[in-house]
């Protein structure tokens, strides 16, 4: 990423963010609301579009004001989970995860059926394949919107929030999906109020505020010493 | 309207006390009986408005021309809206159960016509062997010669149509009142008629079985004016004097007409027609159901994911369509679109048939209502169902195939379901382009029996027997896909 800058009217969100994400590395993006955290994962996979600078995914490169086709390869590149889940609701849970498998890519059902299973097995809910997503609980639904991406194989998930609508012991059985995902090597790119699983299973933290990385870092350094005012602030409130 | 009153005969002065008569008649297209005239149209003329006024001065009382349907004319008298009839009402046994009628003022007899250059058939009898397509008036002598004669006439409601008709080629026949032929079909060079008048019958005055002693004013006043020749006078006046007039001098020649009919009410046929009809109202309410929710969802796509011209188009098809009255369209479509084909020198082949203007019609008038619909079920879909099936790497196209519009359904079914029920009625409207369906078939029905009550239960099940499922399916499939995720 390199100087990516998004301005929304008057306001600026995103202000020159640059970092380099390394491929199997596990990134928290913390920080205030309306710091831009969100907004930089929806630019990545261009859900959302910037205005200066630019952003190498491996080999695909995006341009600001590029075309919508820039980002085919990235989106192969990189599953998305969000916040309320946006599971197709007229599909059971195994047909939400074989969708993009059989019409993207064209593989054949009854294989997609058998690699859907074994997702589901792997994400916990083998026996909840032919749910319906309104008869599962958030935390089901989000597991299912996570094997869902992975059916794409993608090498990386960027993570928005994912467990912000859900009860404390269901946002758990998401996380250890997530910590089972970066033992298998993918890239996570997580925004996240969760300091603790930040801590635990990030490998570096992110800390925008304001629209710039107010803070960088390995979690222990972020989190113990911070040295910018207001990364401080910031620690101070959510710690307390 | 053209129900100003207008007042008929000598002025004031003369009918001392007298309240003035209402005379109901149906202006509209009825020439040459009461018309409006094409020269000052804020004038009836008519050979039954110089008949009406020739006979108020005879009976020393001011007759008015009040407009009534004609339809609607013997309910109006025996309600009391007007206190007599005289519009082509032709004497038939079952309307003389309900009415008294005067002596007869005219014999009509029917005038087959075809185009002038028709070969395959020099007489009625001909045409009849040959089964070709008959244009008619609905509920009259001509009309139920035909069905006498194992025929399935076009129906029509008003004089000039079925001529149009059949210069456009989509008739092979016309068959109506000889006053009718010789104002329509004679002034135009491209019909002929064929062959002599034939089935005699009479016009009378109608009044209430309770004004008798109006009634034999009536009869004396038009006694006197066939006797002094100024009945004659009148007829000459308009073209329609023939020989067959000699009859009206015969006193009992009507009763002995009215002998000779008999009452041909089944309640059996009467079933079976309106279930036929039913069969037609089924197929209309169907097929412009299924182009309607066809073009409904082109025109919502276009309005909400096409170029900006293209959203401009499909705005102003919703607001055309739907800003104007579907009996306008089924017109133009039926009538208007011929002559503008026919203008450009192209085959009439593109002319819609009476059910193809229908179904064209209500399926243009609801693609409108439908379009509006789709709009807002495909926007009530959150926006993170495209962000969502964008990230797995779906295609616009794709998304809105296999996600949006499968969520959006459960939107849009239960109203569309009830905009088909709504279409189920709706198409009575057709009657105006001659297709009968089931509420026409039960304004003939119970106008030539006068049974409006009966008829009308019976008609009223059948609806609700086509309607009620289908309001039971718009409520299951509400419970269905109604529910919030």
């Amino acid at each position: 990423m390199d100087g990516v800058s998004k301005t929304y009217g008057s306001r600026s969100v995103l202000d020159g963010v640059s970092t380099v994400i390394a491929p199997g590395e596990t990134v928290a993006l913390i920080g205030p609301s309306g710091g831009g955290k969100s907004t930089l994962l929806r630019c990545i996979t261009g859900l959302a579009r910037f205005d200066a600078g630019q952003i190498t995914v491996g080999s695909h490169r995006i341009e600001a004001r590029g075309p919508a086709s820039q980002y085919d390869g990235v989106r192969r590149m990189f599953g998305m989970i969000f916040q309320d889940f946006q599971l197709f609701p007229h599909f059971t849970a195994l047909e939400n995860v074989i969708e993009a498998p059989v019409r993207v890519r064209g593989q054949p059902a009854a294989e997609a059926r058998e690699r859907g299973l074994r997702l589901l097995e792997r994400v916990g809910l083998a026996e909840r394949a032919n749910y319906y997503p309104r008869e599962l609980s958030g935390g089901q639904k989000q597991r299912v919107a996570i094997a869902r991406a992975l059916a794409m194989e993608p090498r990386g998930l960027l993570c928005d929030e994912i467990t912000s609508a859900l009860d404390p012991e269901l946002k758990a059985e998401v996380l250890d999906v997530l910590t089972d995902l970066k033992q298998e090597g993918l890239t996570l790119i997580v925004v996240t109020h969760e300091i603790h699983f930040a801590r635990r299973a990030a490998d570096r933290i992110l800390l925008l505020a304001d629209g710039r990385i107010a803070e960088e870092g390995p979690p222990e350094t972020v989190l113990g010493s911070p040295t910018s005012d207001r990364a401080r602030k910031f620690l101070r409130t959510v710690m307390a | 309207m053209i129900g100003a009153a207008m007042i008929l005969g000598l002025a004031g002065g003369a009918f001392a006390q007298e309240p003035p008569l209402k005379w109901g008649a149906d202006a509209e297209g009825g020439a040459p009986y009461i018309f409006l005239d094409p020269q000052d149209p804020s004038r009836l003329i008519g050979f039954e408005v110089d008949l009406a006024a020739a006979l108020a001065e005879r009976i020393g009382q001011p007759i008015v021309h009040h407009q009534y349907n004609y339809d609607g004319l013997i309910s109006g008298l025996n309600r009391g809206d007007i206190d007599l009839a005289m519009n082509g009402l032709e004497i038939t046994p079952d309307r003389a159960k309900h009415v008294r009628f005067s002596r007869p003022y005219y014999v009509y007899t029917l005038q087959l016509v075809a185009r002038a250059d028709e070969t395959r058939f020099r007489s009625v009898e001909e045409l009849i062997e040959q089964r070709l397509s008959v244009g008619t008036l609905t509920e009259t002598a001509a009309s139920r010669f035909l069905e006498r004669s194992g025929l399935e006439p076009s129906l029509y409601d008003g004089q000039a149509e079925p001529y149009q008709d059949l210069a456009l080629g989509r008739l092979d026949a016309v068959l109506m009142d000889l006053p009718i032929a010789v104002s329509y079909a004679r002034p135009n060079p491209r019909l002929k008629f064929i062959g002599e008048p034939f089935e005699q019958g009479f016009y009378a005055i109608a009044l209430r079985t309770s004004d008798e002693a109006l009634a034999k004013r009536v009869d004396a006043g038009l006694e006197s004016l066939l006797a002094t020749g100024d009945l004659q006078r009148i007829y000459e006046k308009w073209g329609i004097w023939n020989a067959d007039q000699t009859l009206l001098t015969e006193p009992n020649a009507a009763a002995a007409l009215l002998a000779g009919e008999t009452d041909g009410f089944s309640i059996r046929n009467v079933l079976w027609s309106l279930v036929q009809a039913s069969v037609v109202t089924i197929e209309i309410s169907v097929c412009s159901m299924a182009l309607a929710m066809l073009l409904g969802l082109m025109v919502a796509v276009a309005r909400l994911y096409g170029p900006r011209p293209l959203q401009w188009l499909a705005l102003l098809w919703v607001e055309f369509f739907r800003g104007i009255p579907v009996l306008l369209l089924l017109y133009v479509l039926y009538y208007g679109w011929p002559q503008v084909l026919e203008s450009l020198g192209m085959s009439l082949m593109f002319a819609p048939s009476r059910m193809g203007a229908a179904i064209l019609g209500f399926g243009l008038n609801y693609s409108a209502y439908e379009a509006e619909i789709y709009r807002a079920g495909i926007q009530a879909v959150p926006q993170g169902q495209w962000e969502a099936a964008a990230s797995l790497g779906m295609s616009p196209q794709l998304t809105f195939r296999r996600v949006i519009l499968p969520q959006a359904m459960r939107v849009i079914l239960p109203p569309v379901t009830n905009d088909f029920v709504a279409l189920f009625k709706d198409t009575s409207v057709a009657s105006a382009i001659a297709v009968v369906e089931l509420t026409k078939q039960y304004q003939i029905l119970a106008k030539s029996s006068q049974r409006y009550m009966e008829i009308g239960l019976a008609t009223t099940i059948l609806y609700l027997v086509m309607s009620v499922p289908l309001g039971y399916l718009a409520r299951r499939l509400e419970q269905r896909w109604g529910k919030p995720q």
